[in-house]
């Protein structure tokens, strides 16, 4: 067996992948961290104070990882998934019926519930322990726009199971941008913008209509919301999320007293 | 109707035959969870907790409190009322968050607690201590990460095979269903729609909220406290943002969830959530407070002289309230922060204290608005 080992570790192939030997090492653990693009996000050494999960809580790290276990789920998902008023509730609802013990949808489901939580827990830690200060001011405000992100993502995949619940919860919840100042017609100085009594605000063309591209939840909204679900905001948080990750190291890694 | 009826006389749905004791303790948590009662005595314990907090920080103190809270849970579910809301798939995720931010404020005030008392004695904090000692990320911090990322899994996959996550009817944009909820992370802002328009409550306040807590970092300008738990060196920070997000945000979150029913009327944990259940509307605008009751004449129809007693508090409380804190009560701070922080902060606090003093207003005066312009659809 440890024959069998040893003849991997020195195989060409192996060597090709691992350039260091068994991180048992300073040497070694220094390059096990540096010569991985996935474990170099982390500085090869770190405060102790920092790793401790009394003090973080590993809400940060859990988010990020609820973030992959929902691409994931989610790419499955939408192999199964047509974004159509005819088609959303029947995929949805095959997929509970004609699948044995499958837990994609429920993975997706109650994962993204928890990645709301994960996120609010690692705001209020983060504020708890200050580390919003100088020097982290600005990642801070990153944090902020992910967690906006989050409950967007939350938000428009609300819709797509097309079903009672999820219709009406997004009607009230965009029922709000009726009530935008100026720019939802039922909204604040809305009437003021109009001219030769021709209102340029009106249901047809409000943030309202904007955001579900019609004056009700209806198909363009559904289309809209999975676009920018699987899409568009992914693609932003990610984003957000690599600099949220470098802005960490850059600052001073997981922060502690200075 | 006829089912409405025979409700009303069986006094609630859910007919059960409960011993005195059992009664007692339903009638006591529906009686105390009405919004008002509840969100005073929520102050109340906030202020005790902050103020007892070496007592409450006790690890004893939290495990009685969650043997309690469980023994109340297992209770409680035998309740069919309860039972109904509780054992919703979609609502395990706020029985979660209830437990995990109880347990999560406790700790750390704990660890404020104890880094507060080695300060004063002089010794470093806990993270001060360990902070000077740097460990290798492969393995300490590896392992660490892989541990959590594998019982995380394996919760995840049990919780998804134990429950179906549900599907209801498909959608039917004619049937409305009651009551119509939005996602559960936003029902502390459609709880403040009791109290306010959907302008503010939906559009102001959550853009404020973003715009604060964007601001937390540049507003706040107590260099202590960076990087480790304490609440004598940042006690304003630390209730401020429990009040916020504690109290405010999570609680409402739950109280939303569970405790409100159809047309939005409010629900006790052990309540059956009636249809008709009545709650009578008698609030009443400033201007009729104004020109009705003190002054005695019918409201003039002019709509900025009819709501001028509004507009003029309004503007007090924006504009004049600041300038006159920062000249007198909080001088200290203008010097500290400099006017720009100040002003930034003072709106927006004032915007966060209006929340409280509209709520206090409608549970006492049964104030509806301190500005009523449906004209323009501008209700404050």
């Amino acid at each position: 067996m440890q024959k069998l080992l040893n003849y991997v570790r020195e195989s060409q192939v192996w060597k090709s992948i691992f350039r260091h030997g068994y991180p048992d090492t300073p040497r070694n653990r220094t390059l096990a961290v540096l010569s991985n693009v996935f474990l170099h996000l982390h500085p090869v050494k770190v405060r102790r104070s920092g790793i401790r999960l009394s003090y973080t809580w590993c809400m940060g790290g859990l988010t990020f990882f609820l973030f992959l276990i929902l691409t994931l789920t989610g790419l499955l998902l939408m192999f199964y998934y047509r974004p159509t008023a005819e088609k959303a509730y029947e995929d949805i609802f095959a997929l509970r019926e004609h699948v044995p013990i499958g837990v994609m949808r429920e993975m997706h489901r109650w994962g993204a519930h928890l990645m709301v939580i994960t996120v609010w827990l690692h705001m209020y830690r983060v504020f708890l322990t200050g580390s919003y200060k100088p020097p982290r001011e600005f990642n801070w405000n990153v944090g902020v726009i992910l967690l906006v992100l989050t409950l967007l993502l939350s938000f428009t995949g609300y819709l797509l199971p097309w079903d009672q619940l999820a219709v009406w919860a997004i009607t009230v919840g965009t029922n709000m941008a009726r009530a935008t100042p100026f720019l939802g017609h039922e909204g604040p100085g809305a009437a003021l913008l109009s001219f030769g009594g021709i209102d340029f605000i009106h249901a047809g063309d409000d943030v309202r209509f904007g955001l579900l591209s019609g004056r009700f939840v209806g198909e363009g909204a559904l289309l809209r919301f999975y676009v920018l679900h699987c899409v568009g905001f992914p693609l932003i948080a990610a984003t957000l999320m690599a600099v949220h990750f470098w802005r960490v190291r850059k600052d001073g890694g997981i922060s502690g007293p200075l | 109707m006829n089912f409405a009826l025979a409700t009303l006389l069986s006094g609630g749905g859910g007919a059960v035959n409960d011993g005195p004791l059992a009664a007692g303790i339903k009638n006591f948590a529906n009686w105390l969870t009405e919004p008002t009662r509840y969100s005073v005595s929520s102050i109340l314990a906030i202020a005790a907790v902050f103020y007892f907090r070496k007592f409450f920080s006790k690890v004893w103190v939290i495990t009685v409190f969650f043997a309690l809270a469980t023994g109340l849970f297992v209770f409680a579910f035998q309740d069919p009322n309860f039972n109904a809301i509780i054992t919703k798939p979609d609502n395990v995720p706020i029985i979660i968050l209830f437990a995990t931010v109880i347990f999560f404020s406790w700790l750390s005030l704990r660890r404020a607690v104890i880094n507060d008392e080695r300060t004063k004695r002089g010794e470093p904090t806990l993270e001060g201590e360990l902070s000077k000692q740097k460990v290798f990320t492969w393995p300490d911090l590896v392992y660490i990460e892989l541990i959590c990322l594998v019982l995380f899994t394996a919760a995840l996959l049990v919780w998804s095979i134990m429950i179906t996550a549900p599907i209801e009817e498909p959608a039917a944009t004619a049937r409305t269903p009651n009551p119509s909820k939005a996602p559960w992370y936003f029902l502390g802002l459609q709880e403040l729609l009791v109290y306010f328009d959907p302008w503010i409550a939906g559009v102001l306040l959550p853009s404020f909220i973003i715009v604060g807590l964007c601001a937390i970092p540049y507003l706040d300008t107590n260099p202590k406290g960076n990087g480790y738990y304490t609440f004598d060196e940042r006690p304003f920070a630390v209730v401020f943002f429990w009040v916020g997000f504690v109290l405010f945000w999570v609680s409402f979150v739950i109280l939303g969830t569970f405790l409100r029913g159809p047309n939005w009327s409010f629900f006790g944990p052990f309540e059956f959530w009636d249809l008709h259940k009545l709650e009578p509307m008698v609030n009443v605008d400033l201007s009729t407070y104004f020109w009705v009751e003190l002054l005695g004449k019918p409201r003039p129809d002019e709509p900025l002289v009819r709501e001028a007693p509004g507009i003029i508090a309004l503007l007090g409380y924006f504009l004049v309230l600041p300038p006159l804190v920062g000249k007198t009560l909080m001088k200290k701070m203008v010097a500290e922060m400099g006017m720009v922080r100040f002003n930034v902060f003072m709106h927006l606090f004032l915007w966060f204290v209006l929340i409280p003093i509209k709520m206090g207003l409608r549970w006492t005066v049964n104030l509806k608005y301190f500005i009523g312009m449906p004209e323009f659809f501008f209700n404050v």
